[in-house]
């Protein structure tokens, strides 16, 4: 089912008679009934206001055409949406539905947000067909409850999306980025730590093991970049030899999108813990593979087949999703974290008041 | 402004529910004499006031729990409080009701540099999260302008903002987890020290919920490192169109300042005069301030002050010391009570999108000639998050009456004009009747839904945010059913 309008939408979902799969392009690799409802007729940006910081689109949207329009303002989605494509050998275009459903965020999360921190306003069509309206398009909204955080990141088991509003930001002059080449995974959160606890405006600290290098990013205008540079190098210098990266946009889009496993086969976990726990949690994993985001606050970690991360990882502080498997290995293990009872709970009342037919994305999130 | 009538057999069963609380909390923790039950009869919405039947002040998240399990085992109503800095009746007591005020739960329970954290209880004022990490260097983001009096428990019930929201966000982007208990007496912990959540984002839907659906006892609160430096600049235009095109246009020049202040006439001179913080004379004044090293500071300054120049100003001004920057910002930041020193005032919080700026102004001047009450305008530019301030005298009759309808008056047309009723304040009792002019019943509906995931017998704080006769089945139920 592909629904043109809102209105449509939430005709056939007052009509259904069985669990649908809620895609927008079908990039993420959602599982579920072989029945989908597909957002990506409802299409187009309503709204674009540079100079209020506001851009209002329709769930189906392709984020590629938002980014250009925002390009050609000099602004840009500041939360940095990871493209999963490539990790997920999936085709066709991401929606902008699709990245506020999963609150999808990149490396500049550490600095400017998630995807929640910028989502405004949501309409969505709840499991009876009807339409629901949360926030709006103004930046400070303290309206009533915050049901647009509710919806980022819930993947569609609570409604359709049918439009979103963001708040959007300036893209800056220039971008740069140090290398710093380190021994351990130690050193590496030391290095991150340096960079995002100094007052040089870190807005991307990553490590990658296999070529050993720490990597942090400095955004803004030119001269004040250069600033930064040069106060950030002896700082981490002390800590292993600093070098700047030759083409930085390239090697954020690489870090954003885990683009060091594309080519590799395996399960791919992505764990988000508090940063000074990822020396000890790596271990933990013995993955085949890790990359690290956020100061060391996000692992992605490649293990073969079928390895219950979980069971590897035992008691630990923060939460890990299972990105990349096969529907056996979701279906044993589980897609999220399981939550402590009382969560669960919580999240199922939501849940059945929201869809109480059990009609979206049934089986998904707990 | 209605509240429910007290349920007359919760009165009667006052004596019953003190001996239960006295049996779990200290004997100073609970407060039953009316004649110090009035120190709660109000938050700073003033208008409003009414002692509660008793007030409690817990120590522990235990003592908080035992306190809501009694209250749910015995149906009675209750109320949390931070500081009471409300300016919505946030913390407006019903007479039924029992004031949890968590102002003795004040420490720092950890300080962690490395991953950039605060964990505290929820009493703590929000200034005094900042004070406990300034010494490496680190700060609070989230800056209301009580912020020497606001606890963090009443921030993230009401989502707090601030002058510099701008660039560092509003409570909930700096919130990272709570301890809270619900109203079965459950203690639950939500999120943590590592970012975003494992499941649906219950952190997000706990920050601005208002007390409805639980007492947050701990936060966990990112903390940043200062920026090397701040200066703000002073603008003056004399006509509003032109201060908010320059908003504008600075916004969109790809610079981010961490702050952009509007005042007009009125606010201009009564802050003035409390502050002399040297704000010229003018229709329309801007404080835009940015951050960075002196050199940084100076580049983007240049740029700002470029994009000014292209509106006329009829001032210009950076600020040339730090003193003189504390001095803008006090006068700033003490606007409600420097007209506050004029007259009573009613301070609105709609939030607007920035480029219905000019319209909005023109209408409510409009507005408050036909109200014959003056309007002093004071607002976060940047975000279109205005407080204009209706003066009027409590003393006259009808006064306060004729202010609120002028009020409502200027809310609906925030909503209009493709804004929001509140920016930062909340709904609390003050806005709770004109919900239904921003969100249909069917949007209401499913806010409501949470509340009884939450609260499933609607007693924490249940006469606020929703219009009365839209809660008012959930909010009898238990009694219809006993």
């Amino acid at each position: 089912m592909k629904p043109e309008t809102e209105a449509e939408l939430a005709e056939m979902v007052a009509g259904l008679q069985h669990p649908v799969r809620i895609v927008g392009g079908g990039t993420r690799g959602v599982p579920g009934p072989e029945a989908e409802i597909n957002t990506s007729g409802l299409n187009g940006i309503t709204l674009y206001e540079p100079g209020a910081l506001t851009l209002v689109a329709q769930a189906g949207t392709p984020v590629a055409e938002i980014e250009a329009a925002l390009d050609a303002e000099g602004q840009q989605l500041a939360f940095e949406p990871m493209d999963h494509r490539g990790l997920l050998g999936t085709k066709a275009e991401p929606t902008i539905g699709g990245v506020v459903a999963a609150n999808i965020s990149g490396p500049r999360r550490i600095q400017s947000g998630a995807c929640r921190d910028f989502l405004l306003g949501v309409r969505y069509v709840d499991g009876t067909g009807q339409v629901v309206k949360n926030g709006g398009r103004v930046m400070k909204n303290v309206t009533g409850y915050d049901l647009v955080k509710l919806m980022a990141g819930s993947w569609g088991t609570l409604g359709v999306l049918t439009e979103v509003s963001l708040k959007v930001l300036p893209k800056p002059e220039t971008v740069a980025t140090l290398a710093v080449q380190v021994a351990d995974i130690d050193s590496a959160v030391q290095a991150m730590s340096v960079g995002l606890n100094s007052p040089f405006q870190v807005s991307g600290a990553a490590y990658d093991p296999q070529d050993g290098n720490a990597y942090l990013r400095v955004e803004g205008f030119q001269d004040s970049v250069s600033y930064r540079l040069k106060q950030l190098t002896p700082l981490l210098a002390k800590i292993g030899q600093v070098s700047e990266v030759a083409d930085p946009i390239a090697t954020w889009r690489a870090i954003r999108d885990v683009q060091a496993f594309h080519s590799h086969g395996g399960d791919v976990w992505r764990i988000s813990v508090k940063p000074t726990d990822a020396p000890e949690i790596s271990e933990r994993l013995s993955a085949d593979q890790t990359l690290f985001d956020w100061g060391g606050g996000l692992i992605w970690a490649r293990v073969p087949q079928g390895t219950d991360l979980r069971a590897r990882l035992g008691r630990f502080d923060g939460h890990a999703t299972l990105v990349r498997a096969t529907e056996e290995t979701v279906k044993a293990f589980g897609r999220f974290q399981p939550e402590p009872m009382a969560l669960q709970a919580l999240t199922r009342g939501i849940r059945q008041r929201f869809d109480p037919r059990g009609v979206f994305n049934p089986g998904l999130m707990g | 402004m209605d509240m429910p009538t007290p349920n007359p057999d919760i009165l009667n069963r006052k004596a019953l529910v003190l001996r239960r609380l006295q049996q779990v909390l200290p004997e100073d923790a609970v407060i039953h004499d009316p004649a110090e039950t009035r120190a709660y009869e109000c938050d700073a919405l003033t208008a409003y006031r009414c002692p509660p039947m008793l007030a409690v002040l817990p120590s522990t998240t235990q003592q908080v729990s035992d306190v809501l399990r009694i209250c749910h085992e015995e149906g009675v109503p209750v109320v949390p409080r931070g500081s009471g800095t409300s300016l919505a009746g946030g913390a407006l007591p019903t007479a039924d009701c029992v004031i949890l005020g968590v102002a003795r739960m004040n420490d720092v329970l950890e300080t962690d540099y490395d991953n950039r954290f605060i964990r505290v209880q929820t009493g703590r004022t929000n200034l005094s999260v900042t004070g406990a990490v300034e010494e490496e260097d680190f700060f609070y983001a989230p800056d209301p302008s009580s912020q020497l009096a606001c606890a963090i428990a009443g921030n993230i019930a009401m989502n707090s903002g601030g002058a510099h929201c701008l660039k560092y966000g509003v409570t909930t982007n700096n919130l990272l987890g709570v301890k809270m208990v619900l109203m079965d007496g459950s203690v639950i912990e939500i999120g943590g020290a590592h970012l975003d959540a494992g499941g649906l984002d219950l952190l997000g839907l706990i920050c601005g919920s208002e007390g409805q659906l639980g007492v947050v006892t701990e936060a966990t609160l990112r903390i940043l490192r200062k920026p090397e430096g701040a200066r703000p600049v002073l603008m003056g235009f004399d006509d509003n169109e032109v201060a908010g095109q320059c908003v504008s246009d600075i916004i969109k020049s790809g610079i981010l300042p961490v702050a952009i202040e509007f005042m007009d006439t009125l606010c201009i001179k009564a802050c003035e005069n409390f502050a002399h913080a040297g704000y010229p004379d003018c229709t329309a004044l801007l404080i835009v301030e940015v951050e960075g090293s002196e050199a940084e500071i100076d580049d983007q300054l240049a740029k700002i002050i470029e994009i000014a120049k292209r509106h006329n100003p009829v001032e210009l001004r950076e600020s040339q010391s730090a003193e003189e920057s504390a001095k803008i910002w006090l006068g700033r930041k003490s606007a409600f009570g420097a007209m506050g020193q004029m007259n009573d005032y009613m301070c609105l919080d709609g939030t607007i999108p920035v480029s219905s700026l000019p319209e909005v102004l023109r209408r409510i001047g409009e507005l408050s000639k036909e109200y014959g009450l003056p309007v002093g305008n004071v607002f976060h530019a940047g975000d279109g998050n205005m407080h204009p301030l209706i003066l009027f005298d409590a003393n006259k009759p009808g006064d306060l009456e004729k202010c609120e309808a002028f009020g409502a008056e200027i809310l609906k047309l925030c909503v209009d004009v493709g804004g929001c009723l509140t920016g930062e304040h909340g709904v609390g009792i003050e806005k709770r009747d004109l919900m239904s002019h921003q969100y249909a019943l069917v949007d209401l509906e499913a806010q409501m839904a949470v509340k009884d995931v939450f609260d499933p017998d609607w007693l924490l704080n249940p006469a606020k945010v929703f219009p009365l006769d839209a809660s008012e089945a959930r909010r009898t139920a238990r009694l219809a059913a006993e």
